[in-house]
């Protein structure tokens, strides 16, 4: 899959399973932040996208500093997805 | 029993309607819980994006307590919560279960998991008013005035809160039934377990 459809796909699945009700695929920039002012995600998300990793991608995250780069932005997820799963 | 608090104000949500004080604030014969308190939180003009996140239990706790505390100033005020039920929250309980019993596909849900105590129900409204008071949920096989009014007068009585809110709220399956009631100084109602039982069964 071409990491701009991945993208895609990633901002579908984060509102879906994170119940962002209020947002839409076009409301969250590739770019901005997941977390903090960007869409606004607490820990509880974060443990969240970490089993939506496993689930969907069959990556573990073990390391809680890996976790903090990861998840910084939708661009940065789908990059770091694409380069263990040659999507 | 005497008492000298009184109820200032409650709220109802069952059978498709939100009341307060008696008065339907809101109606909507949508059969799926889900879809009557999203209508619900849409038509009281709520932006809180956590709401989305709260199992049923919660969302149904939230909007019938938001309703009784936007109506009073509870800033820097002490309002206590009591709160009681007869399904705990069984109904996330049973979902989050569904989500760890296959070992061949074994996800447990973070998210799921927070909501199985009920009393995180509490804390939805504690963080919502900032309220850093006293509070308890108990597990009654029905509605139990009795113990409420025991409770309620001793945080009273003891300074321990100036306000209570206290109340019944029950959620499993597709079964509803909140109603909760505010008990401090000022009020038109008496706080005694007759009026709260008269209340209680009002609408």
């Amino acid at each position: 899959m071409p990491v701009k459809e991945l993208r895609e796909e990633l901002k579908e699945k984060i509102i879906e399973q994170l119940n962002l009700e209020e947002f839409s695929v076009s409301d969250i920039d590739d770019d901005a932040a997941l977390f903090g002012d960007g869409l606004g995600l607490d820990s509880i998300d974060a443990l969240e996208l970490i089993v939506m990793l496993d689930k969907d991608y069959g990556i573990q995250l073990t390391d809680p500093k890996e976790g903090k780069e990861v998840f910084k932005s939708i661009t940065v997820l789908a990059d770091y997805i694409a380069e263990r799963t040659n999507k | 029993m005497n008492s000298k608090f009184n109820i200032n104000a409650y709220s109802h949500i069952r059978n498709d309607k939100i009341s307060l004080n008696g008065d339907i604030v809101f109606e909507d014969e949508t059969k799926d819980f889900s879809a009557f308190i999203k209508s619900a939180y849409k038509s009281q003009g709520m932006d809180y994006p956590k709401f989305f996140k709260m199992d049923n239990l919660s969302k149904l706790t939230f909007i019938a307590a938001d309703l009784i505390l936007q109506s009073i100033s509870n800033s820097e005020e002490n309002i206590a919560i009591i709160l009681s039920n007869k399904a705990s929250s069984l109904d996330t309980d049973r979902k989050y279960q569904e989500s760890i019993s296959d070992s061949n596909n074994y996800f447990p849900s973070p998210s799921v998991f927070v909501y199985t105590l009920p009393n995180i129900c509490i804390g939805e409204i504690c963080i919502k008013h900032q309220l850093f008071s006293e509070n308890s949920f108990f597990i009654f096989d029905n509605f139990n005035p009795h113990h409420l009014w025991i409770q309620t007068e001793h945080l009273l009585k003891t300074k321990k809160a100036n306000k209570v809110l206290c109340g019944w709220v029950d959620f499993d399956d597709s079964s509803y039934d909140a109603f909760l009631y505010l008990v401090e100084e000022h009020g038109d109602l008496n706080h005694t377990i007759k009026d709260i039982k008269q209340l209680y069964l009002c609408q």
